[in-house]
């Protein structure tokens, strides 16, 4: 039983990680190519255009690798997780139904059309197919968080003597109060990625000296939507977020602060230390006395709950991952905002484009915002164990009563060896797309 | 109400695989007839523009399923762990042959993606009628071992095969010899499927031929087709009675005989659509009339002790399935919508346009 718990979710684990490395970029991404169609549309400038082509090329590439990678998700639903489908069926089927039904026909459809068909419907409505695409994609983002977050909130739903959650009001799957900060602060994260991915492709042109003027572009509107971005993504979504947190989730806000002592005048914000879960204590702390309690509630001498005052079954599982993936977020959060206002200030000063150092540091930084929004994800999902639905349905009871262990583990094989290869096909695919570069064929 | 999302699901599902069935078909086609370069590079192209909006219709499909019938969804998917993670992987591995091939302009490489793609999609085919033989033919359900059932009631586990491959043992694998002549029978129609849609969407130089393999195939394809229902029949005879209590569902099978006549005359048809449009009634006749048999169930058991899933006792709340009926009414005419200005702006053969590629 154990090691069917721990082989489902690591399989769902790795293959959710996998697949939201592509996403993550389409979501922000299809914001940049809008804006990019949009001033084209205003400017009448063929280099805005050329842009707003060349990246949807990458977002089609990842677009094609959400889908596949996607299936699988959907698919594990039923496969690894068939008591949770079949007791939550009704409440969350809803939400990933009309995923399928609002989001995935419009991005599909119309991405084709922006692909393909813009000398045969000009260019206002070519600027729409965009718009739609980006419509698309965002929708998604909030039918997979308001699935998310009824899960870590439960509402609007009756249990039935059987254990069956139904549902009971189908608005407050919308009106859910963890639903609107968690979708906002999920979508500023996928702007950030782009944003760096953006910025990054357009260092590599300027280090290069090759498409220098799409280069200059690329830099330029990428750390401007990178600062404002990641300062909306702590400010005031994150902030809202953790608040969140603490009032229905108080045993998973401890275990992500690392807070294993209640201080009774206002607890202190960790900054950096080891959780030591033998000893109940942070190793080599460094903290700021009476931080955390302002932040989370205004009052420099609030007490906040520590680890102690919850029952072992109430806290989550795996609390340094919890807690090492929330400071991981949260760090490099702040260096992001850190590094993009130093590019915009020089940016300002107009000396960017000739600091070399800045350059390279813009460039190579595109993974560390993909490394943020995962372990944003990791939060969310090890904050709510021990439960699937919090409070009400345990993890241990939401696995397929039928599929052994040893049938897992083999598919996980499978899934890692597969994704090796698609992963590579990904790189190359992007790689070749990023070596040609903006400027449109002459044939 | 269940009827109603039943049906839709059904549609979605028949959608699914006219759309996708082609890019198998092509697949399968690419793997055997295929010769020169150019044929090669423009049947997967017909393949490689469209298999990812295609493949969107299987996510709708999935999302349906699962809202209106989760413990069905819950059922079936863990009860065909093994079948169905396979097909994954293949969708993937698939997706990967098609994207891969035109990477390299390098002869050894294009080949080892070909045969990938082509033997992949030959593979999914096989196992997508190898899944409808299983929901036709039913399961153990309750895992039902000397009368006494391991599991609850509506899970079961199907291992891959049983050692004497037969539908008639107690608990039968996913694949046994009834399973794989709807196996077959579904990949020659994907097949015929697939050669349509490459003459009606490319300039191919073995457009000719395949009318002629087109042909030959839709003979085999009948005998297949009543070889199967005179196995069936000898089985399990009560397998047509819901055709005799119920005449009109006669009209299924009828639009799968209309489709499978209409293809011996593909030498004559004047227009190529109407070909795919004879093989696309063999796939909506074909699912329709498999559905229709078992019908109110969905996955019919196959001991007296556990009774089979039915759209009744699988599905959603009454208030869950009408809610969704709102938003899937709406959901469905924004659809047909954006399919309509799809098809204006993207019809023709693929070889004359330019793609941007």
């Amino acid at each position: 039983m154990e090691d069917m718990i721990f082989y489902d979710r690591l399989q769902f684990a790795f293959t959710i990680t996998f697949h939201y490395i592509f996403p993550q970029l389409t979501m922000g991404l299809s914001l940049i190519i809008v804006y990019f169609k949009g001033k084209y549309l205003i400017k009448k400038v063929e280099k805005y255009n050329d842009i707003a082509k060349f990246l949807m090329k990458i977002f089609a590439v990842n677009f094609t690798m959400g889908v596949i990678t996607g299936i699988p998700m959907e698919f594990q639903f039923g496969t690894n997780w068939a008591k949770f489908s079949e007791l939550t069926g009704s409440i969350i089927g809803q939400t990933l139904a009309m995923e399928g039904m609002f989001s995935f026909f419009l991005e599909s459809s119309f991405l084709a059309l922006f692909i393909f068909g813009e000398k045969l419907m000009g260019q206002k409505l070519h600027f729409l197919t965009g718009f739609l695409v980006f419509l698309g994609s965002w929708g998604s983002g909030w039918f997979i968080l308001a699935t998310n977050a009824w899960m870590q909130h439960p509402v609007g739903y009756e249990i039935l003597d059987n254990g069956k959650f139904v549902l009971e009001n189908f608005s407050a799957l919308f009106t859910n109060p963890w639903l609107l900060p968690a979708f906002l602060h999920n979508q500023f994260a996928s702007v950030v990625t782009s944003s760096f991915v953006v910025a990054s492709i357009g260092a590599f042109y300027i280090l290069r000296n090759k498409n220098l003027e799409y280069g200059k572009l690329l830099l330029k509107t990428g750390i401007v939507f990178g600062l404002i971005s990641s300062i909306l993504l702590a400010f005031p979504t994150g902030d809202w977020n953790a608040k969140n947190v603490a009032k229905y989730q108080p045993a998973s806000f401890a275990a992500m602060e690392g807070i294993f002592e209640t201080e009774e005048a206002g607890a202190e914000i960790v900054l950096i230390g080891q959780p030591n879960m033998v000893e109940k204590k942070l190793d080599n702390k460094i903290a700021v006395p009476n931080v955390l309690s302002f932040l989370t509630y205004q009052k420099w001498d609030k007490q906040i709950p520590g680890m102690d005052k919850f029952e072992k079954e109430e806290l989550p599982d795996n609390i340094p991952a919890l807690y090492y993936s929330y400071h991981i977020m949260v760090g490099l959060g702040t260096i992001f905002i850190g590094v993009m206002a130093l590019a915009v200030f020089f940016l300002w000063r107009r000396k960017l484009f000739n600091m070399k150092p800045l350059l390279w540091i813009i460039m190579f930084l595109v993974p560390f915002p993909y490394i943020a929004n995962i372990t944003g994800w990791y939060v969310a999902e090890l904050g709510r164990q021990p439960y699937l639905v919090y409070g009400l349905l345990k993890t241990s009871e939401g696995i397929s009563p039928t599929v052994s262990s040893g049938n897992t583990l083999f598919t996980l094989l499978g899934f890692v060896a597969i994704y090796l290869l698609l992963g590579l096909l990904f790189l190359i695919l992007v790689g070749k797309t990023i070596h040609q570069g903006p400027k449109p064929e002459t044939h | 109400m269940e009827i109603f999302w039943f049906i839709i699901i059904a549609i979605v599902l028949v959608v699914f695989f006219v759309l996708d069935g082609y890019d198998f078909g092509a697949g399968i086609i690419h793997l055997f007839f295929a010769k020169t370069e150019k044929d090669k590079e423009v049947i997967t192209k017909s393949a490689g523009l469209f298999w990812d909006s295609n493949e969107v219709w299987l996510v709708a499909a999935g999302g349906m399923l699962f809202m209106a019938f989760p413990t069905f969804y819950a059922s079936v998917f863990s009860g065909f762990y093994l079948p169905l993670i396979i097909v994954l992987w293949l969708i993937i591995f698939r997706a990967i042959g098609l994207e891969f091939r035109g990477q390299f302009d390098y002869q050894m490489w294009k080949d080892i993606w070909d045969k990938a793609f082509g033997v992949s999609s030959l593979l999914l085919a096989l196992f997508f009628g190898i899944a409808l033989g299983n929901i036709v033919r039913g399961v153990n359900l309750g895992g039902v071992e000397n009368g006494v059932s391991i599991y609850e009631g509506h899970y079961f586990f199907l291992p891959l095969w049983s050692s004497n491959f037969s539908p008639l043992s107690e608990s039968p694998g996913v694949i046994d010899w009834f399973t794989i002549i709807i196996g077959l029978i579904t990949l020659v129609t994907l097949a015929i499927h697939g050669a349509n849609w490459i003459i009606l969407k490319t300039n191919a130089s073995i457009n000719n031929q395949l009318k002629t393999v087109i042909f030959r195939l839709n003979i085999a394809l009948t005998v297949l087709t009543i070889f199967s229902l005179i196995v069936w029949q000898t089985i399990n005879p009560s397998s047509l009675d819901n055709f005799s209590k119920t005449p009109y569902l006669i009209v299924f099978p009828m639009i799968y005989i209309s489709g499978l006549v209409g293809l011996f005359f593909i030498k004559k048809l004047k227009k190529d659509i109407y070909g795919f449009i004879c093989s696309s009634l063999l796939i909506l006749g074909g699912i329709s009339s498999s559905l229709a048999s078992i019908f109110p169930a969905m996955l019919p058991s196959n001991n007296t002790i556990n009774e089979s899933l039915t759209i009744y006792n699988t599905s959603t709340s009454e208030y869950g399935l009408s809610v969704a009926l709102n938003w899937g009414i709406i959901g469905f005419i924004l659809l047909f919508v954006y399919m309509i200005i799809q098809k204006r702006l993207m019809g023709g053969k693929i070889d004359h346009m330019d793609y941007g590629h």
